[in-house]
């Protein structure tokens, strides 16, 4: 009896979270997040219902690119530590299964997006997923540094979704959205590839670290870092913008540049010697410069609907 | 008297299906209320009905066809 119970458990049969867990969450919070951004600050009213039917069906989709990048991606998440737990390398789910997940909720989470809302933002669902799934996990991850430029794409399409939901199209407003996110990925990632030091070289990922090198890296922060600030403020002068998300977009720059230029002028031993904290604060202020200017993009269309803060 | 031994993988499995079962009685509200929602909005709906749309009825000699 005790045999077979031992083998059981090592088949390990998955509980419900594991399956959560393929989905990404804290990915998909963000997808939520920027999603119901894009929608928000569009030009046409949508219905809360269809509203809240929406974004909840593209985070399904988010989720179902992220279970098939944990199919694909098993083998090297097994020799990272940041992710040798999740569900598949930890032995929980079998691969199949993250496949069989990812590829069902991909096509039912357009079919529905598609039924709730319009088809061009179901074919931009159907993108986002191809491009996170095929373009980064499965073309660039592995192949060039340049990976996470590239593949921030996809993580980048949320807000013109959530803005297709409600105009069926794309607009100056949505693609700046797209490519303030698409400029804020590098940095945000490099900074994290640098105090997570020996993972991705253990695994085998081509991140810039390990190919160019760490002070290439720290160049490159910045460089995106400078390029990015134009884009944010850009949006200022738009129908979405305003002067109040003017006045947080300048701040939040101001403050990502000195970040970036922080980590440039630090070398490997001044970080190794604080263990890396300019660079966990840099990361951990990205997260809060992208949260803001959404917020920031909310409360100015909040403000227009009562004739305030417009140009 | 009972046959097997509650192991700790039945519960996993009971957990799983309970998860499920709730998905799925979530989707089938969600497709209710989506539902009640265009239907009450009057959204443009394709179909043969509502309204008389010349554009989309057949020729009469080709519906005498049968065609």
């Amino acid at each position: 009896m005790t045999d077979i119970a031992t083998a059981f458990d090592q088949t390990g049969e998955a509980g419900f979270g594991d399956y959560v867990a393929l989905l990404k969450p804290r990915v998909m919070s963000l997808v939520v997040f920027t999603a119901l951004a894009g929608l928000v600050v569009a030009p046409v009213a949508v219905h809360p219902f269809v509203a809240f039917f929406a974004i909840l069906f593209i985070a399904v989709g988010g989720g179902a690119s992220g279970a098939l990048n944990m199919w694909w991606d098993a083998d090297i998440d097994a020799v990272m530590r940041r992710t040798a737990q999740r569900p598949v390398p930890a032995g929980r789910v079998a691969p199949e299964e993250a496949l069989g997940l990812g590829l069902a909720l991909s096509g039912f989470s357009v079919v529905m997006l598609g039924l709730a809302s319009n088809w061009f933002a179901a074919a931009l669902l159907a993108f986002t997923i191809f491009f996170y799934a095929v373009v980064y996990t499965m073309w660039l991850k592995r192949a060039t540094p340049q990976n996470i430029v590239i593949g921030g794409a996809a993580g980048a399409f949320p807000p013109m979704i959530g803005w297709a939901v409600a105009t069926g199209g794309v607009s100056l407003e949505s693609v700046l959205m797209f490519a303030l996110i698409f400029m804020w990925t590098p940095p945000h990632f490099w900074a994290l590839a640098l105090f997570m030091k020996s993972d991705y070289a253990d695994a085998g990922v081509p991140m810039l670290t390990v190919t160019h090198g760490r002070r290439a890296t720290r160049r490159h922060v910045l460089a995106y870092t400078l390029l990015l600030a134009p884009v944010a403020l850009a949006i200022a002068a738009t129908p979405i913008g305003g002067p109040v998300y003017l006045a947080v977009s300048l701040v939040l720059n101001a403050q990502f540049i000195r970040g970036a230029l922080a980590i440039r002028r630090r070398d490997e031993a001044a970080a190794d010697a604080d263990g890396y904290a300019v660079e966990k604060r840099f990361f951990r202020f990205s997260l809060i410069y992208l949260f803001l200017h959404f917020v920031a993009l909310m409360v100015q269309s909040g403000m227009g609907a009562y004739g305030l803060g417009v140009w | 008297m009972s046959f097997r031994e509650e192991h700790e993988l039945h519960k996993r499995r009971f957990g799983r299906n309970l998860g499920l079962g709730l998905v799925l009685a979530a989707f089938v509200v969600l497709v209710f209320g989506l539902t009640v929602v265009k239907v009450t909005e009057g959204d443009p709906m394709q179909a043969f009905d509502h309204v008389a749309r010349p554009e989309m009825a057949m020729p009469a000699d080709r519906q005498e066809s049968g065609q």
